[in-house]
């Protein structure tokens, strides 16, 4: 009976739900994901509700109540969402209203209503109206009635956290249409961009939130998008970096004003020190210094001071250490080489910071792209990735039957073999220690694939030898010449000057990694004969996903070519064209 | 996606290198691993395309390419084929206000709902079959009638307010509401739904609610009824007004004539409204929903009241249990009560009886002990006193003293020993002050 069920007259959105911040997007009508305000004009949305004497205060307002009204304020309730209690961490709500047990769920003890007494909102009540919210801003935004939306989770959502949430959306009057990974979201941002070039990627796409970070890395071919290992980490963390602001604050404070007393051990002056320590977080990564200034921080004592993004960076330091490893270590668990790395995506709102770009840039080779604000001039706002993503998902799917998508993402549909080594094509010389190996189709790709590759001849035409194989991708390791390398000059160029300096001593003297191509299987041999001088061969390779192979070979513009089957379980041969 | 360049130049055939066909298999791919793809972006939806009806990519590349050609020729393809009626083709253009403009354009399966571009269309299919040239050339004759209709009712349907006012009185799209036989033989939903529907389109607001189904909850049928119970409609009755003569010779005739249709179009209006309030009253006396919900409601609150009921007949019931338990519990006492007295007084006529029976053995002792007279026969004065005595011995103590002092004396005969007891009783009460010294003369040796 609803409209959202009728796929022309849903309005769809997208929706990012953090546990820290919200934000929602539209496709416009160019296909250009927009992100929405809210009536604050906030396109990062607080995910906290707070009550004043029965009025619901929703997102930054929400926020401000931290410091008079914590325990009436609800925040990070996400990853509550679905979980039972034994399961959840409470930590990231210690200053504000503690999630206690509810049967076999997760409640909140709030003052709601205008009453006096306290009543138990469920999580999903909460999440209920952190949507609603959102939503109400969308259909104001958009002037028209928001019912149905694509939500990004992480990736480590279990699917009763997935049915929680679609529950808790439902209520709250929204159709979740799809529910898509938050580091897919943002690959999918970025290539949607009409500049993107389709390409084979590795990316990986590092996500520093507020109270956790989740890298994820993706095969990325032909824009169809593999995760191929993902790592979470609740330790490293925008809350950290916070931390890190708070105690040199407070410490700075007990210096100044002996008698104010240490103001992390009372509650308001905390929650006052914490919501400046974040604004001065923020403020350090457009600037290069940042002021704090809270009155009456403790003791009845205003409190001013100044910090620059060096010193900030110092302190912090050992935390953006970490989330690098994170970053290595994900890269690591994918089987994968530093080196196969091609692009790596920094999401969150804490990936605004300068320091957290140049510190991975650093740890990757020098090919590798971090697309990052301070790295990336055309880099998308770190914390719009996701919902980005989502708004752009919503447009490709609101047309279609909620039965239809089900049926595009059942497992049927989307458990794809993926090819394990690289098809690629002998260069130079036919022989197999002496050619070069060239791939055509990266190892992870999805089955069934088309390729096509245009590949030079000798300069004098003639008779070709195109010798198909797979190759394994191998790391050649050389240790330097005396002199330094190069390669690693080009990677200081866009850093800053002396805090780098230590790391690269201690980086000199190491070997130089290349990334080289061995074959380890030759599929076929095929002749293309009589080429014109400086022609081009063109070579299509057509894989379906019983490994049955179809091979097309034939010079540019010229007549003719030879056809190859290479089958899966047998070999064949078959006639030319 | 865009091909690889290689740039690195392709070996030169070795020499005595051939093959048939110029093509040699030599290996199979590795073994695949399974993943899941994220179901995600503008090329998964290819992919699972291509998945779901097992296409390859170059049939993929085809069904898409026709598919999206066939969306242009479809809007080309004209819906307005609707065969003339030689009866229409005879108008004359003058009565035109009592023409279907739809039909003239072929229009008239969509009516209200034709679109601008959709009568433009037609309109353009119509001019391009009846313009006067056209026939002339085909050797008719020079009527331009039908044309002449055609262009007056593009010309009404391309103006929004004319477009209205000829809606409005639009007879040929109305559907008349079913008679209550109809309605009873079931239906309901699918005959009124069609009902509503055309009225709908003179709401000012849109969208309107449906009518729905058996299955419609209370509050979709309460707003249904509600909205059409406050219809705002913008249908008006200009169009069927009398010509004002607009000569300006006769002013009074014009400013009758002017509040002449004034007059009607507010009586047709009234008329209209009073028309959709009958038509919305018979459609809610027939539905079924309306009743089926008010005995629902009925048998909720009958519900609330028989509890209601239950409850205090349960209260009365217990009061009454309370209150023969009560009875009960009042007689049993009562009944041990009386028991008790009974058995109270029983003692006491025993404790009487036993009292008298040791007043007699006292009495007989002191006639045993002979008065307490050495010997021979007592004088009267002694009896006399001695038995006074042993009455005020009797009179001072209790029944328990009386027994104590009935058994010493039992079976005693002699004289001396039953003074001597009751010397030794008349001590122990002049000791416990029961008798004054010297009251007991006879016994006070």
């Amino acid at each position: 009976m609803s409209a959202g069920n009728d796929p022309a007259q849903r309005v769809a959105i997208g929706i990012s739900f953090g546990n820290s911040y919200s934000s929602i997007a539209f496709t416009s009508g160019e296909g250009k994901a927009e992100v929405i305000a809210n009536e604050d004009g906030d396109r990062q949305i607080p995910s906290i509700l707070s009550y004043v004497e029965g009025e619901e205060l929703h997102g930054g307002q929400a926020k401000g109540q931290l410091i008079r009204n914590s325990k009436n304020t609800v925040a990070y309730f996400r990853d509550f969402l679905g979980q039972e209690f034994k399961n959840i961490d409470p930590t990231p709500c210690h200053q504000s209203a503690h999630p206690i047990q509810n049967k076999s769920s997760i409640a909140f003890q709030i003052r709601d209503t205008e009453a006096e007494d306290q009543n138990t909102v469920s999580v999903s009540e909460i999440t209920t109206r952190h949507l609603k919210r959102l939503r109400n801003s969308a259909s104001d935004y958009l002037g028209k009635t928001v019912n149905a939306a694509v939500v990004t989770v992480p990736t480590n959502f279990s699917n009763t956290q997935k049915s929680a949430l679609n529950k808790a959306a439902k209520d709250a009057g929204i159709e979740v249409l799809q529910f898509i990974n938050e580091p897919v979201a943002a690959v999918l941002a970025y290539d949607a961009r009409p500049q993107a070039q389709l390409a084979d990627k590795i990316v990986v796409v590092a996500d520093l939130g507020g109270t956790r970070s989740d890298i994820a890395v993706i095969a990325s071919r032909g824009g169809i998008y593999t995760i191929l290992a993902t790592v979470h980490d609740y330790e490293v963390s925008g809350i950290q970096l916070d931390q890190v602001l708070m105690d040199y604050f407070a410490k700075e404070f007990i210096k100044k004003h002996k008698s104010g007393g240490d103001p992390r051990e009372n509650d308001r002056s905390l929650a006052k020190l914490k919501l400046e320590s974040e604004a001065v977080k923020k403020s350090l990564s457009i600037g290069t210094t940042a002021n704090f200034s809270v009155e009456s921080l403790a003791g009845g004592i205003d409190f001013t001071a100044t910090i620059n993004r060096t010193r900030y960076e110092l302190l912090a330091s050992k935390h953006f250490a970490a989330f690098t490893r994170l970053v290595a270590h994900a890269v690591e668990k994918a089987q994968l080489d530093p080196l196969d790395v091609t692009e790596i995506i920094l999401a969150g709102g804490n990936s605004n910071s300068p320091k957290i770009a140049s510190t991975i840039t650093n740890a990757f080779p020098g090919a590798t792209v971090v697309l990052a604000p301070s790295t990336s001039p055309t880099a998308i706002n770190p914390s719009e990735l996701s919902v980005r993503g989502a708004a752009i998902q919503a447009s490709l799917i609101q047309e279609f039957e909620l039965e239809d998508i089900e049926q595009s993402t059942h497992p049927m549909v989307t458990v794809t073999p993926h090819l394990s080594h690289a098809v690629g094509v002998l260069c130079i010389s036919g022989d197999e220690t002496s050619g070069v190996f060239h791939p055509i189709v990266d190892a992870e790709t999805p089955l069934p694939v088309r390729r096509t590759a245009l590949i030079t001849t000798p300069r004098e035409g003639g008779n070709v030898l195109i010798k198909l194989a797979e190759g394994a991708r191998h790391i050649k390791v050389t240790k330097p010449e005396p002199k330094p390398k190069k390669e690693k000059e080009e990677k200081d160029d866009d850093d800053d000057d002396d805090e780098d300096s230590d790391e690269d001593e201690s980086e000199e003297g190491e070997e130089l990694r290349e990334k080289t191509w061995k074959v380890s299987n030759v599929l076929s041999e095929a002749a293309l004969r009589g080429l014109k001088k400086g022609s081009k061969v063109e070579v299509q390779i057509n894989i379906s996903a019983d490994l049955n192979a179809n091979c097309i070979f034939r010079e540019v513009g010229g007549k003719g070519g030879v056809r190859g089957l290479l089958s899966g379980s047998k070999v064949t041969q078959n006639g030319s064209a | 996606m865009a091909s690889v360049q290689i740039s690195l130049p392709l070996p030169v055939l070795p020499e005595g290198w051939s093959c048939e066909k110029d093509f040699k298999a030599i290996g199979h791919l590795s073994q695949t691993n399974d993943r899941n793809i994220e179901p995600v972006g503008p090329h998964f939806l290819a992919h699972a395309r291509r998945k779901r009806h097992r296409r390859t990519f170059s049939e993929d590349d085809r069904i898409q390419a026709q598919v999206n050609v066939k969306k242009v020729e479809d809007d080309d393809d004209g819906d307005i084929s609707e065969p003339e009626d030689p009866l229409l083709l005879q108008r004359e253009a003058k009565d035109w206000k009592g023409q279907d403009h739809y039909a003239v354009l072929g229009l008239s399966k969509y009516r209200y709902k034709a679109t601008e571009d959709q009568i433009k269309k037609a309109h353009r299919k119509k001019v391009l079959k009846h313009h006067p040239d056209k026939k002339a050339a085909a050797g008719g004759t020079e009527d331009d009638q039908f044309f002449k209709c055609i262009q007056k009712a593009t010309e009404i349907l391309l103006d929004p307010v004319k477009r209205r006012q000829y809606d409005s009185v639009d007879e040929n799209a109305d559907v008349d509401p079913p008679t209550k036989k109809e309605t009873q033989k079931g239906n309901f939903y699918k005959l009124w739904g069609k009902v509503f529907d055309s009225e709908a389109r003179f709401s000012k607001v849109q969208p309107v609610p449906k009518l729905g189904s058996e299955n419609s909850t209370k509050e979709e049928v309460e707003h249904f009824y509600n909205f059409w119970y406050n219809f705002d409609s913008w249908r008006t009755f200009e169009y069927l007004d009398e010509d004002v003569p607009d000569d300006n010779e006769n002013r009074d005739q014009k400013r009758h004539v002017e509040r002449k249709n004034q007059n009607a179009r507010r009586k047709k209006k009234t008329e209209d409204t009073a028309r959709l309030r009958n038509l919305v009253d018979d459609a809610l006396a027939l539905d079924e929903r309306i009743k089926k919900f008010r005995q629902q409601e009925h048998a909720r609150k009958n519900k609330r009241r028989l509890e209601k009921e239950a409850e205090q007949k349960r209260l009365a019931e217990e009061a009454a249990k309370a209150k023969e338990e009560e009875a009960r519990l009042q007689a049993e006492k009562e009944a041990a009560e009386k028991a008790e007295r009974a058995e109270g007084k029983k003692a006491k006529e025993a404790a009487k009886n036993a009292a008298k029976k040791n007043k007699r053995v006292v009495r007989g002792a002191v006639k045993d002990a002979n008065y307490f007279h050495g010997a021979g026969d007592a004088p009267a004065a002694q009896i006399d006193s001695a038995l006074n005595d042993v009455d005020l011995i009797i009179t001072k103590i209790d029944h328990e003293e009386l027994a104590t002092l009935t058994g010493k004396l039992n079976g005693k005969k002699d004289a001396g020993e039953i003074k001597q007891i009751f010397q030794d009783e008349v001590k122990r009460l002049v000791g416990a002050s029961k008798l004054k010294e010297g009251e007991c003369k006879s016994l006070s040796a």
